[in-house]
């Protein structure tokens, strides 16, 4: 830079650095702002700081920190029925990611990709397990496989877990279509055009320019998938039976006879597991070699 | 652009059929039951006739489920509006803010979401409970202050009274509002981001003040991302079923929470099917109504 | 870099800065953003009723420095005085001044007379005075009768008036254009650049305007100044600028050039000689430099001020103004480019070097005189070469 610029002269020996003021659009620098976007961060994560901070706490009950134990944790992973349910839930996630993802990018290749009669009632009841309230889905899903096609019970471990897998798949994988679509929209039709033009086949163009192309996409809707799935508690309420119970659900009826640090110490568990996850999928995300428009 | 499916039948069947057969399979078939068990009648403990009666629909006009539809809507609409004063001030500081504060800021929105929706409200319990943490600071305020007034020579304060913020409505909207304002911040920061803010800019280069530049220009032109802010906010929160369950009171229940009565304990599943396809058509009229401001207003733009 | 200095080649010529008229004042202004320096130091006076442009290349800070007079930016170091107050107190929407946007930001949900109107009501300026000075905007700007359109409706020279009209209603003491022709296409800029003039001489508004097109600044300002990195590197009239640069930077960024580094050789009152490696014969010059002996200096030659003479074994032409072999160098036609109204050579001289030329086709024949690889002599006046210290 033009440091020894004579004008240079002209400025004071010792210029003082004050905090300039901000911007007229730097609203973050805004106290009343600032006020308020603490306040809001205060109210969603005080919570979950809490219920977290209480997991380690030796007090039965959580209002009084008595001393630093992992007491807790030990008696939640002793806990057979809720250790099941845990490993309950990751495999439904599981299972449910895969489908999904394959589900949706089928479904959102179909969309973008062909002109066919009655696509917009295809669009149409693509979106509504996103619109349809849970309970709703529920509701009919319990009806389903009450009446319709009854899931046979005393199978194996994880075939016990298929009504409840089946109808997460059901409303995780209109959630991945809209993503992939979304990023399928950017995709520059001329590459494709390119592949063919140099000699790839259809079968080769699709794997070589379109998958790269949607990967975002797909991790994303893998992400979300599994977090719906992990998050969901109505539907497999409505969907589960005695031994097939997941998480949420074993967590709901301990709330409903007693509330004991184990459920925190479980609680937070899955907490962990839910940034770690979002954590690895945001970073792998952010390291796909596509462009870096999306 | 778009090629027929005429042009290539064996990779449109291949892409279509998985997506399309499982949809129809195991969303659209179950739907369709619940519908037409919503015309029937329970004619024995587990057995239902289709009697193409309206009864059940009848039944849901009684002022006991209007009331509750009514009340559900209240209380929908009031999380709606809470989320959009809060969610609205936040959006617009984080998306006029640093690009690496920005960052952070939205992982922070959205790390909550995430999160286990029955964790998070038992969570919530644990802050509102009349032991919780709301409480003891409340208590501490008050026997501090307590202590100050009869320092200067006043009348101490009677005893506290923790305030009860737990099984009622109040928890309710509290409970629903802190699990869906992620949603309106979502929505509403990427229209606030998308926005030009020339626009805003020329607004005050005019003479007109903040709040004035927000409420005729900013509001506007997010009015598409404040109408899908407010869609996606309000049809949970209609639909809402562990909430009031877990935080409200007798009184407090909503329309789900009818609904899985109907179904789990009632056994009445036909008036259960009434009941949550009425809850579906208010539903649709939401997103109908989304979609007219949505498209009024590309119209313009 | 050090093409900053204020130092003065040409022949004394300077502008005058008389303090009287004098509406906007930049005192050691300074902006930093997280660690980059976007404007340095900059001091400059912009006087009542010119028509100001701030020129320079893309990320020089010359559109900082106009959204700091807005109020949009707030300066690091250094105050901004309007009519002699210092506005650093005043928010953009107090401030005297308005802007019309390089995107024209005109609000996509108004009607044409909203958009007009909308700082007037900011004003609270009465209905009935309303309606009159937004038809009275509309008509200057030549859209009377558009007022009840929405902004999507118009052209985007026709929404470039509107913004013109909203901001020129309220009366401003300075009007700020921001990069005003940028978005519009060719045709359409020659036009607007002359409505942009005689707009200026109508309302009798200082207009600073901010741009990176240097046609555009010589063809419409009365006063120019050039930034390169955060700095001001010269500040004159449109003519000033080309033919007395001050610096290689704004020798090259202005127009186009044929620069040689040299060695000051003589420096009297009357004349000075400069050497330069590149040229075969001295460059004599008809007036002083303020430079010291045997220091680099640069030598810019404008191409149309240099001219071209046939070599075949010929002597070299005299120029009447130097003495015999300077100002005079041989070369060959190595590129010849055919623009109608002129045509541009390309010259080989003896050491490599390639020298830019314009000739004027002064006859429908001209253009055959000269041909490719034809040996050739460069010659110019004395008076033509700028002589650049930094």
């Amino acid at each position: 830079m033009a440091d020894e610029a004579p004008t240079a002269a002209a400025t004071s020996p010792a210029p003082n650095r004050v905090k300039e003021k901000p911007g007229p659009l730097e609203y973050m620098r805004r106290w009343p702002l600032q006020l308020i976007v603490g306040l809001t961060l205060l109210f969603l994560y005080l919570p979950l700081i809490t219920l977290m901070v209480f997991s380690f706490n030796t007090s039965r009950r959580n209002i009084v920190w008595q001393g630093f134990t992992t007491d807790w944790y030990v008696r939640a992973f002793n806990n057979e029925s809720l250790l099941q349910a845990f490993i309950n839930s990751l495999t439904i996630a599981f299972l449910c990611t895969i489908a999904s993802v394959v589900l949706g990018a089928l479904a959102a290749v179909m969309l973008w990709r062909f002109r066919f009669p009655g696509k917009t009632v295809v669009e149409g009841s693509l979106a509504l397990p996103i619109v349809v309230p849970e309970i709703c889905m529920g509701v009919a899903m319990l009806v389903f496989f009450a009446r319709v096609m009854p899931w046979p019970t005393g199978l194996p471990w994880p075939l016990n877990l298929g009504a409840i897998t089946i109808a997460h798949i059901s409303f995780a994988f209109p959630f991945v279509a809209t993503v992939v679509r979304a990023r399928l929209a950017s995709f520059n039709r001329e590459l494709e055009e390119a592949a063919k033009d140099l000699g790839a086949s259809e079968w080769r163009t699709f794997w070589d320019i379109l998958v790269p192309h949607m990967q975002p996409g797909l991790i994303a809707g893998a992400l979300l998938a599994f977090t719906l799935s992990l998050d969901d508690f109505v539907i497999t309420f409505f969907t589960a039976g005695p031994d097939t119970i997941t998480f949420p659900v074993k967590v709901y009826s301990m709330l409903r006879f007693s509330v004991t640090p184990e459920v925190n110490a479980a609680s937070t568990i899955l907490i962990v597991v839910t940034v770690i996850l979002t954590a690895v999928g945001l970073n792998m995300q952010n390291q796909t070699p596509a462009d870096k428009k999306a | 652009m778009e090629q027929t499916w005429r042009q290539a039948k064996a990779a449109f069947a291949a892409v279509s059929a998985p997506p399309i057969v499982w949809l129809l399979l195991f969303f659209l078939v179950p739907l369709a039951v619940v519908w037409a068990y919503s015309f029937g009648v329970n004619s024995g403990p587990v057995t239902i006739d289709f009697t193409g009666t309206f009864a059940n629909y009848t039944r849901a006009l009684e002022p006991l489920y209007v009331g509750i539809f009514w009340k559900s809507l209240i209380v929908a609409t009031l999380t709606t509006l809470l989320c959009l004063i809060v969610g609205f001030p936040v959006a617009l500081a984080i998306a006029f803010s640093s690009p690496k504060a920005k960052a952070w800021l939205l992982l922070l929105i959205m790390l909550p979401f995430w999160t286990n929706l029955l964790i998070r409200t038992f969570a919530l319990i644990a802050v509102l409970r009349e032991n919780g943490y709301v409480n003891a600071i409340l208590e501490w305020m008050w026997t501090h202050a307590s202590g100050l007034m009869t320092l200067v020579g006043l009348q101490p304060l009677g005893d506290f009274e923790p305030l009860t913020l737990l099984y009622n409505n109040t928890a309710v909207v509290i409970g629903l509002v802190y699990v869906h304002l992620p949603f309106m911040v979502l929505p509403l920061y990427s229209a606030l981001d998308r926005m030009d803010r020339s626009l805003m800019e020329a607004s005050l280069d005019l003479g007109a003040g903040h709040l004035r530049t927000i409420w005729s220009v900013v509001v506007p032109l997010a009015a598409p991302g404040v109408a899908s802010g407010v869609l996606i906010t309000f049809i949970p929160a209609l639909g809402a079923y562990l909430t009031p369950d877990l935080l409200g009171g007798t009184d407090s229940q909503m329309i789900a929470n009818v609904i899985e009565r109907q179904f789990k304990r009632a056994n009445d599943w036909p008036f259960g099917a009434a009941l949550s396809f009425l809850l579906m058509y208010l539903t649709f009229i939401a997103v109908a109504v989304q979609a007219l401001v949505q498209r009024r207003s590309e119209r313009r733009g | 870099m050090t093409e900053t200095a204020p130092i003065q080649s040409s022949a004394g010529r300077q502008t005058s800065s008389a303090e009287d008229g004098v509406i906007i004042t930049f005192e050691n202004v300074t902006k930093r953003f997280a660690g980059v320096t976007a404007v340095d130091n900059v001091n400059l006076q912009i006087r009542e009723g010119e028509f100001f442009a701030l020129l320079g290349p893309s990320g020089c800070g010359k559109t900082t420095l106009l959204r700091m007079l807005a109020g949009f930016e707030t300066p690091t170091e250094g105050r901004i005085l309007i009519d002699g107050k210092d506005i650093a107190a005043l928010p953009p929407n107090k401030r005297p001044v308005n802007m019309v946007f390089q995107s024209y930001a005109v609000f996509p949900h108004m009607k044409v007379f909203d958009n007009v109107a909308y700082g007037l009501k900011m004003e609270g300026v009465d209905g009935g005075e309303i309606r009159r000075r937004v038809e009275e905007a509309l008509e200057l700007v030549k859209l009377d009768g558009y007022g009840q359109r929405m902004p999507d409706q118009l052209s985007g020279g026709q929404r470039q008036r509107v913004a013109l009209a909203r901001a020129l209603v309220k009366r401003p003491r300075v009007l700020l254009l921001d990069e005003p022709l940028s978005a519009l296409d060719a045709k359409l800029r020659d036009q607007m650049r002359s409505e942009l003039t005689s707009l200026q001489e109508k309302v009798g508004i200082t207009f600073i305007m901010v741009t990176h097109d240097q046609d555009e600044a010589l063809a419409i300002a009365s006063r120019c100044a050039v930034m390169n990195r955060g700095v001001l590197a010269q500040v004159a009239t449109p003519a000033d600028l080309y033919e007395f640069p001050n610096s290689r930077f704004v020798a090259d960024f202005v127009g186009s050039v044929n620069m040689f580094e040299g060695v000051l050789d003589e420096d009297e009152p009357d004349h000075a000689v400069v050497r330069a490696p590149e040229l075969a014969a001295p460059v004599y010059l008809d007036h002083g430099v303020t430079g010291a002996r045997g220091s680099t200096v640069w030598v810019a030659l404008r191409p149309e001020k240099i001219e071209m003479h046939k070599r075949n074994g010929g002597e070299p032409p005299k120029m009447e103004d130097a003495p015999a072999g300077t100002n005079v160098v041989p070369g060959t036609i190595r590129d010849i480019v055919y623009l109608g109204s002129e045509t541009n050579f390309e010259i080989e001289l003896e050491g490599g070097r390639r020298v830019k030329t314009f000739r004027s086709n002064l006859t429908r024949y001209d253009q055959e005189d000269f041909t490719w690889d034809e040996p050739v002599w460069l010659a110019w006046h004395a008076c033509s070469p700028a002589v650049l210290l930094s």
